[in-house]
Formats: structure tokens, C-alpha cells, sequence
């Protein structure tokens, strides 16, 4: 479950020669079926709208048309931008939010012994087994009670607060040896220190895991926020792609664009920082 | 009085103040946690059991959503296509997943390159993913049409068949998690120990034989975790199916796309009965404890924990 074993050769035999070919043959296949849609992405947002209807269909279009489909783009929905940002508000708000709050109540259920620790624990950790649309109707009467919807406070406030971020990150914590942090609580530093400066410093790894998953997650949040913050000054750039897709009238080259644009932070995030993409992964299996 | 109070939080001095900072520290998530997500969970049960349009302040009803919920034959529809969509991919997603990281599990130049790809759509948004899909399924002009054109099926309109629907949720369903599930199997094939291949190797086993008696127990665990986590979250497919029956009919044509999560969605948000729509929630929900409670009550018959019973 961890990238040292990740790395290590796998634990399987050689494989002869012809089976190795095969074996390739199989996975490039298998590849270029899960890149087709990307590449098909990709290709459409830059035809211009005649080839949009030509057969046989084209993989390279013949004059392309980005930028053109990109300012259409914006004719279209010229709020386009204002939903990229709302998302990148919402992701990095959220993100942060968690890095707060869940560090410190997994330092705390890590190292201090409280009365009734367990218990909160476990049903902070019983959360996690609560469908998120079993509360989704609560959740919105909730909002609309404290007078959040269609706000960044609904976005936000209370996707700061996670069980399996908590979860995650005190597993960590755990791994840490409690030497270290006892010796600087002698020197009388005090549990916010102590976290700030050693056990924070020293989960560099999960921590990169934790803010992958919680960026992806909120990035590409879309239920949520389409009860809870649909108004243009609100919209993330979900629900800005799919009232595109509502329209029968937009062409698909400019839902293609929109997309793309939709996508494309997502995957320069993950190419950059796929290894602990992929641990955040199989950590996240450990909460089964 | 006051020191039996205080006795709770430790005998001396020290254990005490370490337990306010405990408290202290965990508060916040914990507080937070119980107000965004506790709350709202007793007020489903207590929601459900009202009736509660847009207008009128709600009603107690006792059960009354639950028996118009049985009588509903929209509900058994969309029970139904959950349950399709969870055949059509689960074990899809599965033996797929289970192949690719076998295969990745060798000794490959490019190891890394394939898992990458293998990855990309699990970090894309469901909901970009399922226009560009929708894209892919539109008949005449649309990807599969074409690659099925020798078939005679380009025209075909997967989207608005209400027998075909379903295949191309699945589809975007299943190009989504397979790189997901691919990892966790990863993970759980390294962690195998080397010593029972070689082992076997000098028993004389051949490789389909390592494979039934090694790899396939030793990695039942994994197994167990992927099928509970993919038919959780097969139980709540949602987006999918809002995005690619959004130009069509919402939901397909005659309800034949609409999912308990869509039907849920649309019980509340279109038609503001939040009542009934919250005695659909809990049934989502108590559908989903009860079929993960039933995963866990027969793994033992089949997943093999090395370290003894769990």
C-alpha cells in the first residue's frame, strides 16, 4: 500500500518472450480504448462546425478551429471563465478547510487520550458509511435554513469538515515516532507547534495524497453544488458544461471545448502529480 | 464535586490539560462533521416521515411515503436500472481491472506509462466524461456508430432506445472506475509475498496453478474491497445519467435511464416533494447497508485473510 512497494519489482515470474508481446498487444489496446475519448475530445473542439457532419468521421480536422471555438465558446456562455473560477475557489477552499480541521482532530485522536475518544471516532468514521444522497435533501434544507444557498459559504463551509480526510491523515500521524514529538514537548512546545513543525513536516506523503484526492473530488463535484449554488455568480464549471449540454442547440464542438477546459486542469494535475494520485488511491481502500 | 468532574479527564495534572488539547484539537472537525452531516442524517428519518411540498409547511404522515413508495411503479423502474447498471458493470469493471493489473503486475518496460493511461479517466470529471460519451453514442456521426458501421449499427440511437440506454451509461461507467479498481488490485498484488511464487515454483506448479492457488485467495481481500466499494458506488450513479439523457428525455425515454439516485433528485429538486423524496433516500440507503451487510456476511466463505480470521 505504499510507493516503496510500489516500486519494488513485482512479485510475479518472467514472462517468455511471446507471451510478453502479447501481453503488450493487449495493453495497448486496452490504452487506446481508454485515450479514444480524450483524443476524440480533443479533435472535436477543433473542428470547425462543417465537419462536424462528415463521414467517414475525421480524427484530424482539416481546418482546424480552436481559437474560433474557443471565443464561440464564450459567446455562448460568457460566464465560462467566472465557473472555472468558482470551481478553483470551491477546490482550493475546501482543500484548505480540510488541511485545518482534519489535521488537527486526526493529531488529536492520534496522540491525546480523551474521555469518549473512541466512540467520536467511531462515529466520525460511521459518517463514511452514509451515502452522500441519503442526506442530500437534509443537507439543502439545512443551507436553506441558515440562509446559504446559492452561496460560496454553502460551496464551501461544509466541505471543509471530512471523516476520511481525519481518517487518512491520522494514520499517518501514527506512523510518526512519538520520540520526536515528545523530545520538543519538553522543550515546551505546545500540541499546535508540535503539529505544526514536526508531525506536519514528517506526512509530506499523505498530506500530498490527501490534497489530490480532496482537489480531484472537489474540482468535479457536481450534485452538491447543483442543488446548493446554481446561479451564475455561483456556478462551478460542472454545471456550467452541463447547461451547455441541456441545450440541443449546442453544437458539439463547443460542449467538446468546454470539456477540455473543464478537464484539462485535472489531468496536468495528475500527470504532474500522479504517484500520489495513485497512493491516495490505495489508501483510500484502506477505509473499507 | 469537582475533582470526580475533573478525574474524568485524568489523575494528574498533565493527562488532564493533554486531554482538553485532545478535545481542543478535535473539535472543530468533529463539531463540524456532526452539524453538516450528523444533523442532516436524523433529519432524513425524521423528513421522510412528512409530507413537505415547495408551499405548504409540512405534515406528519407517519409511513405514508413508504407505501406510496411500494405502490410506485417509477420506483420499481428505477430499483430495476440500478440494479441493471450494477450487472452491466461491476463485474465488467472487475474482470477488466483485475486483467489489466495482472498484466501490469509483470516485469514491463513501460509499466508506468500504461497504468497512466489506464488512470486518466478516474481524475476527469463524471460529468465532462459523460458529454464527451454522449458524443461518442450520438447515432450517424457519433464514434461507436462509426466503428460499428460495418454492422449496420451507425445510425443506431443508443440514447433514446429505451432497451439500449442503459449500455452507454455503463460504458462511460465502466471506462471510469476500471482505472481506479486497477490500482487497488495493484496494490494488493504487490503485496503478496514473493516467497509463495518461488516456493511453488520448486512444488512444480504451473502458472494457472500459482495463479488459483497463489494469487487468486491471497488477493481476495482486495477483491472483497473493490466489489463492496463499486457496487456502493454503482448505487449512486447520478451524473451520468443527468448529462446524457439531458438532450433526449430526462431520465430516457419512459424513465428507462432514471436511477433510485435520479429518481431521488428528481422527486426532490423537480418536483419539491421532499418528503417523499427523503423516504427514497433512506430506501437507497438501507438498500446499500443491507447488500454491503450481505457482502460481509459471506466473505468468509470466500475471502482468505492471511493473518487468521477477521
Amino acid at each position: 500500500m505504499n510507493v516503496q512497494a510500489a516500486e519494488q519489482p513485482p512479485a510475479y515470474t518472467d514472462l517468455s518472450v511471446p507471451l510478453k508481446i502479447v501481453t503488450y498487444l493487449i495493453l495497448a489496446m486496452g490504452a487506446v480504448v481508454m485515450v479514444m475519448p480524450f483524443a476524440w475530445m480533443a479533435s472535436t473542439a477543433c473542428k470547425p462546425p462543417a465537419e462536424l457532419s462528415t463521414l467517414p468521421i475525421r480524427w484530424i480536422p482539416q481546418n482546424p478551429a480552436c481559437i474560433e471555438n474557443l471565443n464561440r465558446l464564450y459567446r455562448t456562455s460568457p460566464n465560462f471563465s467566472r465557473y472555472m473560477l468558482n470551481s478553483a475557489i470551491m477546490t482550493v477552499g475546501r482543500t484548505l478547510g480540510q488541511l485545518v480541521t482534519c489535521s488537527l482532530a486526526a493529531y488529536g485522536f492520534a496522540r491525546y487520550a480523551f474521555p469518549g475518544r473512541n466512540v467520536i471516532f467511531a462515529l466520525c468514521l460511521g459518517l463514511l458509511m452514509v451515502p452522500f444522497q441519503a442526506i442530500l435533501i437534509p443537507e439543502y434544507l439545512l443551507l436553506r435554513q441558515l440562509g446559504w444557498l446559492n452561496s460560496f459559504a454553502a460551496l464551501i463551509v461544509p466541505g471543509t469538515f471530512s471523516a476520511f480526510a481525519m481518517f487518512l491523515l491520522r494514520q499517518a500521524f501514527l506512523q510518526i515516532p512519538l520520540e520526536l514529538e515528545e523530545s520538543a514537548m519538553i522543550d515546551g512546545a505546545n500540541p499546535l507547534q508540535i503539529l505544526r513543525h514536526i508531525t506536519l513536516p514528517l506526512s509530506g506523503p499523505a498530506l500530498a495524497a490527501f490534497a489530490v484526492i480532496t482537489v480531484q473530488a472537489a474540482w468535479n463535484d457536481f450534485l452538491f453544488p447543483l442543488v446548493a449554488a446554481n446561479t451564475p455568480d455561483t456556478r462551478v464549471v460542472t454545471i456550467g458544461i452541463s447547461l451547455l449540454q441541456g441545450e440541443r442547440s449546442t453544437p458539439w464542438n463547443l460542449l467538446m471545448m468546454g470539456s477540455f477546459l473543464a478537464t484539462v486542469p485535472m489531468l496536468a494535475l495528475f500527470v504532474m502529480l500522479q504517484r500520489y494520485f495513485i497512493e491516495g488511491v490505495a489508501m483510500s481502500g484502506i477505509k473499507g | 464535586m469537582w475533582n470526580v468532574f475533573l478525574n474524568q479527564f485524568g489523575r494528574t495534572p498533565l493527562t488532564r490539560r493533554k486531554a482538553l488539547w485532545g478535545m481542543a484539537l478535535v473539535a472543530p472537525n468533529v463539531l463540524g462533521l456532526m452539524f453538516f452531516f450528523g444533523i442532516p442524517v436524523l433529519m432524513a428519518f425524521a423528513t421522510s416521515l412528512q409530507q413537505w411540498n415547495a408551499i405548504k409547511p409540512p405534515v406528519f404522515v407517519g409511513l405514508d411515503n413508504f407505501t406510496r413508495l411500494a405502490g410506485d411503479a417509477a420506483f420499481w423502474q428505477a430499483l430495476g436500472n440500478t440494479a441493471k447498471l450494477l450487472l452491466l458493470t461491476v463485474p465488467v469493471e472487475i474482470f477488466l481491472a483485475l486483467n489489466v493489473a495482472i498484466m501490469l503486475n509483470q516485469r514491463l518496460r513501460g509499466r508506468g506509462f500504461f497504468r497512466t493511461l489506464y488512470f486518466l479517466p478516474v481524475v476527469t470529471s463524471t460529468v465532462a466524461a459523460a458529454i464527451v460519451w454522449t458524443w461518442i453514442f450520438q447515432p450517424r456521426y457519433g464514434l461507436v456508430g462509426n466503428l460499428l458501421a460495418p454492422l449496420g449499427l451507425r445510425d443506431q440511437p443508443w440514447l433514446t432506445r429505451p432497451d439500449l440506454v442503459l449500455f452507454p451509461i455503463a460504458a462511460v461507467t465502466v471506462w471510469q472506475r476500471l482505472g481506479f479498481d486497477m490500482v487497488l488490485f495493484l496494490a494488493g498484488l504487490q503485496a503478496i509475498p514473493r516467497v509463495l511464487y518461488e516456493a511453488a515454483i520448486i512444488d512444480g506448479a504451473r502458472g494457472w496453478q500459482r495463479f488459483r492457488f497463489i494469487t487468486l485467495p491471497l488477493l481476495s481481500p482486495t477483491t472483497f474491497l473493490v466489489i463492496v466499494l463499486s457496487v456502493i458506488s454503482g448505487f449512486q450513479i447520478f451524473d451520468q445519467v443527468y448529462i446524457m439523457t439531458a438532450r433526449t428525455t430526462r431520465g430516457g425515454v419512459g424513465g428507462s435511464a432514471t436511477t433510485l439516485s435520479y429518481f431521488l433528485y428528481q422527486s426532490a429538486f423537480v418536483q419539491s416533494e421532499f418528503g417523499y423524496a427523503s423516504a427514497i433516500a433512506l430506501v437507497l440507503f438501507l438498500i446499500t447497508l443491507g447488500v454491503t451487510a450481505f457482502q460481509l456476511s459471506i466473505q468468509r466463505r470466500w475471502v482468505y485473510y492471511e493473518a487468521g480470521e477477521r
